[in-house]
């Protein structure tokens, strides 16, 4: 199995002012190629610091990260840019589409700060909304559209640029139960056609769903299950 | 580059949403944009108009030429006792005209205040005798239908007189009196010429818009007893002006037997000098007014970071989300310099329209006064323009680059946690 993500020890302290936060004690994980690995925990146990760093949002204060082979610490901001830009797909809760981009445009970024012609976003993006089901509303911009349909955008922005991982925190969270299904199905099919996918859920029900369950408390994993292949 | 242009589109629907939002705010700062552009612009215009007629004014007397009068000695040389008067006669024209290669154009002047009548009317006026080669040197410009004396008039001592305008308009009431006739003195002389008029920042005599001119050989003949006033020679070149005084001394030295280091022999007044530093003044002047008007503009490129700095505020998400998917620091900072450059684009359009539009009008009302005259008229150049936008370019980007760079110094890890 190949290793795309690998944590040694990885500890992150927040300080604000005098306070010492300690989100991550000594974290170790790996993740293999096309794994679905659920991300659980209580509230405030680490899980979207664990987010931010695997997606090279944020470094660690200490300890290693290897993703898909290269050491992420100590590259500079604009090295990490590149590699979030080719590795990684975010979907984030409240979806944060461009309010005044239409769909298309917003599932073209990636592309764009990639230095893709315009010729070709045009064409990968319109694809990759084909993909999501909403090759109807190309044109519309996220405040015409529903709930499902703007994370369904974000999910499409996220797999545009064909990402080693897509990295996904309470992608339901702010949608109904039956928009929520419809994007968990979504993450299935995309794990089944081969996309490794990290996702963070409170949700048991969304989790049971993943290949392996990750629990996280106080910064530190306590448990991790594979389900029987 | 090419993101930059790919993104522009996006850009200006940024910009859009940004007005929609900031109404007002941006309306004011772009007209602070346009009040300093209107500044730089009506500034540096009304300092070229003063430059270019600082720089016409300056030769109104005649370009690089230098005038020589007689002095008198300060040292004793060659057995001869220090005080002596130096008096120059004609032979040292044709001396200073045959003998210094660097001198191209020599021309005696003398002179006596007369009256000068038509009819009834009398002005007492400065009467000169001159060469042919005076008019070209003083830069006394004939009106259509005159002309300046020529070798002619001189071999042939005529009576003939070129006017001053202001001494024609006062004689006659109107400058066309070509072919009319004057009383200098008992005599009839024939008005061949009107001098155009023409502003002087430098004479020296007063003005040559009042003076009669007549060729020198008719006033030796009319007043045997005068010396001649002053020399006024024109060196081949600007550059070899010195040279030429050197000559001067050294050739007048030898004749009149004086040390050729002697300055006061002789009194040399060499307008060049004081055309270059008239033309550096000018220069100066306009440099002062740009400056100023860059301060003004500079308060407007305030406003704008100002607005840019809140606009990178609201959208500290948006930021952190473009750096999620992979937007590198120049990717992040380019929209902002191109919003900053719109918003002084905008106003620089503004302000360069109104000055033009103030500009011409001034160009439209007729100058009568003197004072105006000499101040001359706001000039709109391509290289003010080059300035100008210059000038909003870098106040601009500036503007865009500071908020800019806030933008790019922005967490994204931060700026998404709020869900
Ligand atoms: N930028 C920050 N500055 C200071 N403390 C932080 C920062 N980010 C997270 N923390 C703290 O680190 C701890 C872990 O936070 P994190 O957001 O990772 O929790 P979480 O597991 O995602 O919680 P939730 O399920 O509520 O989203 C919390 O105590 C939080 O207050
Ligand atoms: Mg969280």
């Amino acid at each position: 199995m190949d290793k795309l993500i690998e944590l040694r020890d990885v500890r992150k302290v927040y300080s604000t002012g005098r306070l010492e936060v300690q989100a991550l004690r000594g974290l170790d994980l790996e993740v293999g190629r096309n794994e679905y690995v659920a991300i659980v925990g209580p509230s405030g146990s680490g899980k979207s610091t664990l987010m931010n760093i695997l997606g090279c949002l944020d470094t660690p204060s200490s300890g290693s990260y290897t993703l898909s082979g290269e050491a992420v610490a100590g590259l500079d901001r604009n090295r990490l840019a590149e590699i979030r830009n080719r590795h990684i797909g975010f979907v984030f809760q409240s979806f944060n589409l461009l309010p005044y981009a239409t769909a298309l445009e917003n599932v073209e970024l990636p592309l764009l700060f990639a230095g893709v012609s315009a010729k070709e976003r045009r064409e990968r993006a319109a694809a990759m909304l084909d993909r999501v089901e909403l090759g109807d509303r190309m044109e519309h911009k996220p405040t015409e559209l529903s709930g499902g349909q703007m994370q369904r955008v974000a999910i499409a922005r996220a797999l545009v640029n064909r990402p080693t991982i897509l990295l996904a925190d309470e992608p339901t969270g702010n949608l109904d139960s039956a928009s929520g299904k419809a994007i968990v199905s979504l993450f299935e099919e995309l794990h089944a056609a081969g996309q490794t996918i990290v996702l963070i859920t409170h949700d048991s029900g969304i989790a049971k769903l993943a290949s392996r369950v990750v629990r996280v408390q106080d910064g530190q994993i306590v448990e991790d299950v594979r389900a029987a292949a | 580059m090419k993101t930059l242009l790919a993104e522009l589109r996006l850009v200006l629907r940024l910009f859009q949403a940004d007005v929609t939002h900031n109404r007002k705010r941006i309306a004011l700062t772009v007209i602070a944009i346009g009040w300093g552009t209107l500044s730089i612009v009506m500034l540096l215009s009304f300092g070229e108009g003063l430059r270019q007629s600082f720089h016409v004014n300056t030769r109104g007397m005649g370009v690089g030429i230098a005038v020589v009068w007689p002095g008198a000695t300060t040292r004793a040389w060659a057995g001869l006792p220090a005080g002596r008067p130096i008096q120059f006669t004609d032979e040292d024209a044709e001396l200073i005209a045959a003998r210094i290669p660097e001198i191209d154009g020599v021309s005696r002047e003398y002179a006596t205040r007369r009256g000068v009548s038509v009819g009834e009317k009398t002005v007492n006026a400065r009467v000169r005798g001159v060469d042919a080669s005076f008019g070209a040197m003083r830069n006394i410009t004939p009106q259509p239908g005159g002309r300046f004396l020529n070798e002619r008039d001189l071999q042939e001592k005529r009576r003939v007189v070129v006017l001053g305008d202001e001494l024609a308009q006062d004689l006659f009431g109107s400058q066309d009196v070509v072919g009319r006739t004057v009383q200098i003195q008992q005599s009839t002389f024939t008005v061949v010429g009107v001098a155009v008029p023409k502003t002087m920042m430098g004479m020296y005599s007063g003005p040559d818009k009042g003076q009669a001119t007549i060729p020198a050989t008719t006033y030796k003949s009319m007043w045997t007893d005068h010396r001649m006033s002053n020399l006024i020679y024109r060196p081949v070149s600007p550059e070899l002006g010195d040279q030429a005084k050197a000559q001067l001394y050294r050739i007048l030295g030898g004749r009149y037997r004086f040390d050729p280091a002697d300055e006061r022999a002789l009194g040399v007044w060499d307008t060049r000098r004081n055309q270059q530093i008239t033309d550096n003044i000018g220069l100066g002047i306009q440099m002062f007014l740009g400056l100023i008007g860059a301060l003004t503009l500079f308060v407007g490129g305030m406003g704008v970071a100002n607005i840019m700095y809140a606009v990178v505020q609201e959208r500290t998400r948006e930021i952190g989300l473009k750096m999620a998917l992979g937007a590198k620091a120049r990717q992040v900072m380019a929209p902002f310099v191109v919003e900053a450059l719109m918003m002084t684009a905008m106003g620089g359009l503004l302000g360069t329209f109104v000055g033009l539009v103030i500009i011409t009008a001034i160009g439209l009302v007729p100058v009568t006064d003197d004072a105006l005259a000499f101040l001359g008229k706001p000039t709109f150049s391509l290289p003010i323009a080059a300035a100008t936008a210059l000038i909003l370019g870098s106040v601009g980007t500036l503007a865009g680059f500071f908020p800019a760079r806030r933008a790019a110094a922005i967490q994204p890890a931060v700026s998404l946690r709020y869900e």
